[in-house]
This record gives structure tokens, sequence and C-alpha cells, in this order.
């Protein structure tokens, strides 16, 4: 085993597990407060990474230098994806808050594949390429190579992160945040305004999505309408992994995740003697999930052991 | 559907006239059904083919998800096990892989559905408890994404057996299945019964019905017994129901056995009538729409569930015939894919059934306490916490839990 190649799989790992992080934060995020799988989060994610992708293509020939387009991009990206959400929960969502348990599920669901549909008939079924932005020449690390793309994902996460973690952890919105997914009703007694709060958590979620969204389809060089469905399940087994409702927990969770799927497909093929290969990749989040959940049912960093269900 | 204490079906025992003509025009009905609908060509009698297997399936995923209320959102799984048995034991594919059967079986693996539809409700049962045993003590979501993770496992595996053993033969999946034969009458050609020809497509249709009404039958039966009483104990509280004595583990590990059963049988007739089998039938999305079926269509409660796996299934299928010629009616040209639009409506109608009807389009009536004032008290009856403490606590996964403003925001 060579180090040279082990570095290169762990930092593909890395930049991946940025990525599923990052989608992972809007999933825990929304269900601390709601309780609720936000099906529809990866949707989102896809709505961003087609507007990046359509933002791009028009100001190609501008001759707009590449990292200028990228954040025009983004600033594109980030308000119709905040905007979606919000009405996605105000319309979809709000309703339902004293449903049944499964209620909100469907209709995230349901959510999700209108989306879906929609921005398949937007942009049509075929992969749409996302051109390079940003110069190709790989930086050595150690004797393994990391794109600027992949430098630029791991930054901007970690800064995204961050400022996330302030914002929660230092703010006002973000104490009412807290108090809101610790007990709702002491919350609103305090004064808090639960659908502003609600309101404010999707949208925090959504910019996140957005911006991973255009990170992820410049990475690939592609965006397609289903990209954000797949992308969307894995960053909710992270979620689920790290504990959900933890922030802490889903950047954990995704970033092991990222590790684990890179490192399995690099080595599956060596460690079973070639009887399986690098496609069972995607089986690796889940088996991971189910082993951890079997010895710790409520994740990584889950403290919640009571009942919630 | 016939079902003694439904209050949309006269009881047997109160009104044995009404109930006996009921079941009779009923029984009428559903026989000369495909006949009737096949005058407009045998696609349509496909769909009612279809439509009854997931009837079959919704009503396995009712018992997991409805009774025990434990979310599942890999019970696709159950499906293609069952598929993917069947094909491999009424196909040339392992005979033509595996010399040694081709050596035991010269004439290749032809198997009766006698010993099919026991063996495909055997084997998905064994899935059932191998998802079961290590998940006991997940609750909520985290059980869902646990049995989301499995039915995914279970569809990369079959993609990915082709090699270095070819077992499932990877994505072109296998062909050539046998149709199914009824005592020597076989389902795959038409057969003149009694002066009618009766084509393929309506025979698979009464042997579907057949096994529809048989589990329609069980899980109602179920509902009730001590079993059911169980489940619902623990889908309502599971501490309190541990603590009344249950077994929980067992009874949770049943759950998912029998619900798997169903879902094994109703995929080795799927492998049957279709003749083929290939990963792309078991993925996720199939997994959603049953469990949007049986949420949709009123949780726990069976005709419920039978009426949302054949409108969720149905309309968007008379849809693909009617979306072109109404859209060519009212633009003139096709606006939009028939396609892209079904699923549109599809999840459209998801959002708004929900919105205006989340315990489903027909709940559970709440005839427990009725029941109960009726009856002499049962000694037997488990207690069950009333729902709407539940729903105040968190919300449970129960259907008949009232719609009401609890303050704050939960």
């Amino acid at each position: 085993m060579q180090f040279d190649i082990l570095l290169q799989q762990i930092l593909n790992g890395l930049v991946l597990g940025s990525v599923y992080a990052l989608v992972a934060l809007g999933y825990t995020m929304v269900y601390g407060i709601l309780q609720l799988i936000n099906f529809a989060h990866g949707d989102v994610l896809m709505v961003g990474a087609m507007v990046g992708v359509t933002v791009v293509g028009v100001l190609a020939q501008s001759g707009v230098p590449g990292p200028v387009l990228l954040l025009i991009a983004l600033g594109c990206a980030i308000p119709v994806c905040v905007l979606l959400s919000l009405f996605v929960e105000r319309v979809a969502y709000r309703p339902l808050r004293n449903a049944p348990r499964l209620a909100p599920l469907i209709t995230a669901i349901g959510v999700s594949i209108v989306i879906q549909t929609i921005a398949m008939i937007v942009w049509k079924p075929n992969p749409i390429v996302f051109p390079d932005l940003l110069p190709t020449t790989p930086i050595e690390i150690g004797g393994a190579l990391l794109a600027p793309k992949q430098l630029l994902i791991l930054v901007v996460s970690a800064l995204m992160m961050i400022g996330l973690m302030t914002l929660v952890n230092r703010t006002k919105l973000g104490r009412a945040m807290r108090a809101t997914a610790e007990n709702p009703r002491i919350a609103g007694l305090m004064g808090v305004n639960a659908n502003q709060v609600i309101a404010a958590t999707f949208a925090i979620g959504a910019a996140l999505a957005a911006v991973a969204g255009v990170l992820v389809a410049m990475n690939y060089n592609i965006a397609q309408f289903s990209m954000g469905f797949m992308l969307g399940l894995k960053a909710f087994t992270a979620a689920v992994l790290g504990g959900i409702g933890n922030l802490a927990g889903a950047v954990v969770g995704g970033l092991l995740l990222g590790i684990i799927e890179s490192l399995g497909a690099g080595y599956i093929g060596d460690l079973t003697g070639g009887f399986l290969g690098s496609h069972y990749q995607d089986i690796f989040a889940f088996v991971v999930l189910i082993v951890v959940l079997v010895f710790r049912p409520s994740g990584i960093m889950g403290e919640r052991v009571a009942d919630r269900a | 559907m016939a079902d003694s204490h439904k209050p949309f079906f006269p009881s047997f025992k109160d009104n044995p006239v009404a109930a006996y003509s009921a079941a009779i025009a009923i029984g009428v009905l559903l026989a000369v059904l495909p006949f009737v609908v096949g005058s407009q060509g045998n696609a349509w009698v496909r769909i009612l083919d279809f439509a009854l297997l997931y009837v079959m399936l919704a009503l396995g995923l009712n018992i997991v998800v409805g009774y025990a209320g434990l979310l599942d959102l890999g019970y696709v799984a159950f499906y293609a096990v069952g598929a993917y048995m069947y094909a491999l034991l009424a196909s040339p594919h392992l005979s033509e892989n595996f010399e040694f059967i081709a050596r035991t079986f010269p004439d290749g693996l032809h198997n009766s559905i006698w010993l099919i539809v026991p063996l495909g409700a055997g084997i998905a049962a064994l899935f059932g408890v191998l998802l079961g045993a290590p998940t006991l003590r997940l609750r909520g979501d985290y059980l869902a994404i646990v049995t989301l993770g499995f039915g995914e496992i279970v569809r990369i595996f079959m993609n990915n057996l082709n090699s270095p053993v070819n077992i499932t033969n990877g994505p072109q999946g296998i062909s050539n299945i046998d149709p199914i034969s009824i005592g020597g009458v076989n389902l795959g050609k038409t057969q003149t019964i009694l002066g009618i020809e009766v084509p393929s497509v309506h025979l698979y249709y009464y042997l579907f019905l057949a096994l529809a009404i048989v589990i329609i039958v069980l899980t109602i039966r179920l509902q009730d017994s001590r079993l059911g009483r169980a489940w619902m104990a623990i889908r309502e509280d599971e501490i309190a129901a541990k603590a009344m004595g249950i077994n929980t583990r067992n009874v949770k590990l049943l759950a998912f056995a029998m619900g798997a059963s169903f879902g094994g049988v109703a995929g080795a007739m799927f492998g049957a009538f279709q003749g083929f089998v290939s990963p792309e039938s078991f993925t996720l999305m199939e997994s959603i729409v049953i469990v949007a079926m049986v949420v949709l269509g009123g949780m726990g409660h069976v005709p419920g569930v039978i009426l949302g796996a054949i409108l969720l299934y149905a309309i968007p299928e008379v849809l693909r015939f009617v979306a072109k010629p109404a859209q060519e009616l009212l633009f003139g040209f096709e606006l939009v894919a028939p396609e892209a639009l079904r699923m549109l409506l599809f999840g459209l109608a998801m959002v708004v059934i929900m919105l205006y009807r989340p315990a489903g389009l027909w709940p559970a009536p709440r005839h427990r306490d009725t029941r109960r004032a009726a009856a002499a008290p049962d000694p037997d009856q488990l207690p069950v916490l009333p729902s709407t403490d539940a729903a105040a606590t968190g919300g449970a996964l129960d259907a008949a839990s009232p719609n009401g403003k609890i303050g704050g925001t939960r």
C-alpha cells in the first residue's frame, strides 16, 4: 500500500465529505427543529447547480474571468434556492406542523418529485456541461494531487461551516433556533417567533445547499435534474451517522462518510481479492451506517436517548 | 374486501342477507371486470394486474408501517427477493451458468407454483428478519434510513452480482422466465374455458385477485388478533407495550417477517408475469411509492390501503393514455411529455392529499372505543394509550391522531 495513493484517497474523500457535510447540515438543522426529513433538500441543491450552470452558460462568451463568473453563479443560485425553500416550507410543510408524523414526510417526497420533474422539463433530461472556471494545474501535496477546484471546495465548505457554527452558537437567531429545537412551546413562551425561526432555518439550509450544488457541478463538470436525489440521500445518511439534529455530528458524519467511500472504492478490490469491485462504492455508506447504528442507535455524536418517535 | 366490522360493509352476523348479497355482487363485479375493461384492449387489463400486485405490496407494508408503526423505506427489497427467486428457479439462467445445476436438472429448472409461493414467502420473511434483527433498537427516522439503506444494498448487489460468478446477470437482468402454470394450465397462453377465450392477462388477473383476497383476509384477521393488538400497542407506545408483557423483540421481528413475506409473494408473481426481472424495477422510488400508497390511503386501515394502492398505481397509468390527446385538445400540441406530466401530477397529488387529508384518504375509523363500549370488557384487550396523548408528546405514528392545534409549533 503506497502512502501517496492512500493520501490521495483521503484527500478525495475529504473533498467529497465536505460536500456531504454542507448538505447534511441542512438536513440536520431542519430535523433538529421539526423532526422532519426534508426529502426535497437534495433537489434544492440540484436547482442551485442548475441555476449555476445556466448562469455560467449565458455568461461564458462575455469574457468575464472564471473565478468572478463562479461568484456570479453562486450569487444567483443562493437567492433562487432560498426563495424556493421558503416557498416549499410555507406551502407544503407549515400547514402540516401538527399532522400525524408521516404526513409531512410524504409531502416532502411529493415536493421532491415535483421539483425534479419541473427541473427536467425546464432544463431537459440530458446532463449539462459545467465548464472549467478555475486553473486546472493540480497542486502537489506529499505525492498526492489536489486540483484547485477541490481546494476551493475544502476552503469554502470549511468557511461556511465555521460561519454556521458561529451563527448558531453566538447570535440571537442561533439562540432562538436552539431554543426552538429544544422545546418549541417553551421557546414560544419566551417570545421566540417559531415561524420566523423555522423559515430562517430553511433559508440557511437552502443557502448551504445552493453553494454545495454549484460546487458539486463544478467538481464533476456536469449538472443534471436527477443529481440531487442520491447526493441528498448520502448526506442524510451522513447526518444520521453523526447523530441527527447535531450540527457537529453532521460535519463529522459527512467527512467520515466521504473518506470511507473514497477509501472503500479504492481498496475493496484488494481487500476481497478482486471479488467485489469499486462499483460497490455506494454500499459502504449504508453498511457503515447500519454497523454504527447497531452499536450507537443515536449516531456517533447524538445524545438524545429519549423516545422521540 | 368482505369484512365484518367496517361500517361501510354490512355485518355478516347482524345482517347476513345484505352482507352475502353485497359480497356476491362485489365478487361478480370483480370476475367480469377484466372482460369489461379488456374490450378496450388488453393493456388495460395489464394495468389491473399491476394494480393488484401493488395492493398485495401495500398490504404487506401496511403490517410493518400501519400496524406496527415501523417506518420501512426499503420494502422493495423483499419484492426484489421474491422476483429474483422466481426468476432463478424458473429460467435457464442458472443452468447456463452453473454446470452442476445443468447436470442435476437436465430439463432445466421449472418449478411448480405450489413450491414457489411458499418459498417466495419464506425467503422474503428470512430477509425481513435479517433486516429486522439489527434494527430492533432503532426508532423512527433512524429506522427509516437504515431500511432505505438495506433496500439500496439489495439492489446494488443484484446490479453487480454478475461477476466473478454470474448469479443475477447484473443490469441486464434475467429473461426467459417461465410463466406460471397451475394444474397443467399455462397462464402464459390464451386458454379456452367453457367455450370462452381467456387471454393470458385475464388469467393472471384471476390468480392475482385470488392472492390479493387471501392477503386481505389475512391482514384483516391479523388486525384483531393477539399479535395485531401487540403491534398496535408497540406503535402507540413501545415502552408501555413492553411493560404490559409484550415481547417487543419477537413481535417486531414477526411484523418484519410477515410484511416481507407478502412482498416476496408479490415479487414472485411479478417475475412470472413479466417474464423478465432486472434491478431497475426495484429502485428506492418504488419503495417510496409503496409507502405513499399506505400513508395516502390511510395507515393501518385495510380498505384505505387498498384504495391508496389502486389510486396511486392506476391514475398515473391512465394519465399515460389520456395525457397526450388531452393536451392536443387543450393546446393543440403536446406541451409536456406524458411521462413528465405523470410524475408531476403524481408528486402534486401526494402533496395535496396530505395537506387536505393528513391522516389519509380513508383513515381507520376510531372504532376501538365504540366497540369496547358495545361489547363486554375483554380481559385480553391490551390497553392502548389514547392517541391524542401520543400526538401531544411528539406525534405518534398514528393515522388516527387528530389534527388539532396543540399550541406552540408541535
